[in-house]
């Protein structure tokens, strides 16, 4: 009878099934980082002065600053000389003009990893960019989106082609002296999403895009902008995965989101990088700064993020308050299994009058990983009537793992309410045994008791990740009941 | 052929030893009460049928249609027809009750080469059944068992049997802590269970379910033994007399 626990524990190991290589020309920049890598960069893709001048200023500032050590992670150091920064298939080189251009080994790699870019083949109302290494290899429904105004393209085509926003917007969401992953990525970012919805516009499907690290010890440093103007909406979903190597890889990626007057931003994140082997070998760094602004009265920013990947995985999509009557929102899972560290959580910053933010942390914690949550609540002293509400629930599964949490608050309005719910659960063997008696396998049960868990979170998402979420922690899980 | 033989059953829970030569034989179409004082080891008999870990089968033997019982998995157990109406049972927030059942439906059916249910035809189950036990149709879509009183925690087990349809159900003090409305509804749905083919088995400190459950045998468990078997007027019998005289003479032996 107890056989079925240790059975699963030593027989199903966790399968890694994106974890294949594309065998591809890639064209690559020398490992190591001065300024000539970034000037290698900026001319690889064709880039203006100014763009160039603003890489190297946060270079200079980067070469000061010290990586960060207060996050609850160990890992060995850094060595940011032997990446390399730029990676691209060498068929991008002159850039395809339409999909029929890219080369049939991408297209099918994405057809592997079930995202398929042939407009006829998608999903009925999902955009994607898709980016692989450091270029963006498809932007799809284009046209069918220049109708109603909106700019859904790579980053780089935005720097040739919407210089205006670009510069309006870059760095003023996250500046280029942030932070040193944040900074770094300022110098060396490849590629990435730009989106631009004009005023009023609702946008008509969801946009997505997908990340895709192939290249051997390559860095991805992937630059995502999105604005709101005025009364417009946008739902954007990321996606990621990366081969099974055995060094880590590092990326670090910036996401500035800008909502003005009455504009709403939906930002969902499916994070699956390649988290390393049982023994910890292996697996993404995933350093990421995430950020958004709302910027006018009545704007509405929203994070939904799913993180079951990466060996390492610090983030901490934050949202900054500044218009009057504005709300944020973090609805976050982060799953960590294997030998996986997480150190993730949200900051919202209330300076507008009324605004009011929800946080809503699910972590999980199998075999030996160890998930931390750290929060920061601020309410400034001019945010009058503002409100929080934060909870933040852990779940173990086993008794090698480990779950965290760090709540900070500043309130400095006493207007203000702020109210925090905490719990740590155990899947206990007699919420398995129950699902048994009744017909329900361990795996289904285990997996069935962590949906609930996670249920106020997914019901967030766009229907199809939500679905797609749930396989995943599935996944995830397989062998960690015992 | 008894569906259930249960033959000079030994068990132990952490190598204290709670059932010590245990037999019962249970046809289909029968109702069997096993009665006994606290401790008498009548919800380790529920326990070890359903296949709970921490219970140690040092010796003797169940079997179920004629196979071997405690060689199958606790699900397998379940998928081939027993069925335990737990004295606790136990919250599974975010899912709802609906959707629980739905999926122990169709695993069972999957496990048994049936065709499984679609979401109308499970729908149209869940209600015909709800009313068959008196359960108020807004619990279906509530979290399993969460903020569930004691009493509709013991009508939703009982809900699940009717929806489950099991051949051998056991009943794990399904009375404790219910008042007299809610007992009678209980036994009334248990009562509307009753057929032929199925048999039940009910485990109780009280002879006061007996008087809605009208059982065709009556067992008295002291010590881990069957100490007097009988038919329903023995419950009648320890209501008027107690344990204390079996108890004694289990003693002394």
């Amino acid at each position: 009878m107890s056989t079925d626990l240790n059975t699963l524990e030593q027989a199903a190991e966790r399968e890694y099934e994106w974890g294949f290589v594309t065998d591809i020309e890639q064209e690559s920049a020398p490992p190591g980082l001065d300024e000539n890598t970034i000037r290698f960069i900026s001319a690889k893709k064709g880039e203006p002065e100014w763009m160039l001048e603003w890489r190297l200023e946060a270079f200079r500032h980067w070469t000061k600053m010290e990586e960060p050590t207060w996050q609850n992670v160990r890992y060995d150091p850094i060595d940011y000389q032997s990446i390399v920064y730029y990676a691209a298939p060498k068929s991008m080189a002159d850039g395809p003009k339409s999909l029929d251009e890219v080369d049939p080994k991408l297209l099918e790699t994405y057809e592997k990893l079930g995202i398929p870019l042939h407009e006829r083949a998608l999903l009925a109302g999902v955009a994607v960019d898709a980016v692989f290494d450091s270029v963006s290899v498809a932007t799809t429904f284009k046209e069918e989106l220049e109708k109603h105004g909106i700019i859904f393209c790579s980053m780089s085509e935005a720097i040739r082609e919407h210089p205006e926003l670009v510069k309006k917007y870059l760095g003023s969401v996250v500046p280029v002296t942030d932070n040193f992953f944040a900074t770094l990525n300022s110098a060396v970012f490849s590629d990435g999403s730009f989106v631009y919805v004009p005023k009023g516009v609702r946008c008509p499907m969801e946009l997505s895009t997908y990340f895709r690290i192939n290249a051997k010890n390559t860095g991805q440093f992937e630059r995502t902008l999105i604005i709101a103007d005025e009364g417009a909406y946008v739902s954007y979903l990321e996606g990621c995965t990366a081969p099974m190597r055995d060094e880590n890889q590092l990326h670090a990626a910036v996401v500035e989101l800008v909502a003005l007057e009455g504009a709403t931003i939906k930002y969902s994140t499916v994070q699956n990088w390649y988290p390393g082997d049982e023994n910890g070998v292996g697996g993404i760094y995933n350093f990421v700064t995430k950020r958004g602004k709302c910027l006018g009265n009545r704007s509405k920013i929203s994070w939904t993020q799913v993180e079951t990947g990466s060996a390492i995985t610090w983030k901490y999509p934050s949202v900054l308050l500044i218009g009057d009557d504005s709300v944020g929102e973090f609805y976050s899972v982060a799953l960590t299994s294997l030998r996986q560290q997480a150190d993730t959580g949200t900051k919202m910053v209330h300076i507008g009058k009324n605004t009011r933010s929800t946080i809503v942390s699910k972590g999980i914690s199998a075999k030996f990983g160890q998930n931390t949550y750290r929060g920061l609540v601020r309410i400034n002293r001019g945010a009058t009537n503002a409100r929080n509400y934060s909870q933040c629930d852990s779940l173990l599964i086993g008794d090698k793992c480990g779950a965290h949490t760090f709540p900070y608050l500043e309130v400095r309005n006493s207007t203000a309410t702020v109210e925090h719910e905490a719990s740590t659960s155990k899947i206990g063997e007699d919420q398995i045994f129950y699902c048994n008696q009744r017909g329900i396998s361990t795996e289904d049960a285990v997996s069935m008791i962590v949906n609930g868990f996670c249920k106020e979170v997914f019901r967030e998402l766009p229907m199809e990740f939500a679905v797609e979420a749930q396989k995943l922690l599935a996944v995830s899980l397989e062998g960690s009941v015992g | 052929m008894n569906m259930l033989e249960i033959k000079d059953l030994h068990v132990s829970v952490e190598e204290k030893e709670i059932l010590r030569g245990l037999s019962l034989s249970v046809k289909a179409g029968e109702v069997h009460a096993i009665m006994g004082p606290n401790g008498s080891g009548k919800s380790t008999l529920a326990q070890v049928l359903a296949g709970r870990d921490d219970y140690e089968v040092t010796s003797g033997s169940v079997s179920y249609e004629g196979e071997d019982l405690l060689e199958l998995d606790p699900e397998e157990r379940a998928c081939r027809g027993l069925f335990l109406a737990f004295q606790y049972p136990v919250q599974i927030p975010g899912i709802s009750n609906s959707y629980f059942l739905k999926a122990a439906l169709n695993a069972q059916k999957k496990y048994r080469g049936e065709p499984e249910l679609d979401a109308f035809e499970f729908s149209a189950l869940l209600k015909q059944k709800a009313k068959l036990v008196e359960i108020d149709e807004a619990l279906l879509h509530r979290a399993v068992n969460e903020g569930f009183s004691g009493g509709e925690k013991k009508r939703n087990e009982i809900f699940q049997m009717a929806v489950l349809e099991p051949k051998l159900c056991v009943l794990d003090e399904t009375d404790s802590g219910l008042d007299i409305d809610a007992l009678k509804i209980v036994a009334r749905g248990v009562n509307q269970m009753r057929s032929p083919e199925r048999a039940i088995i009910v485990v109780t400190h009280y002879q006061r379910l007996l008087e809605y459950i009208v059982p065709d045998f009556v067992h008295v468990l002291v010590d881990g033994r069957i100490a007097k078997s009988g038919g329903k007027e023995l419950a009648l019998e320890l209501e008027q007399k107690g344990y204390a005289d079996f108890e004694r003479a289990a003693a002394s032996v």
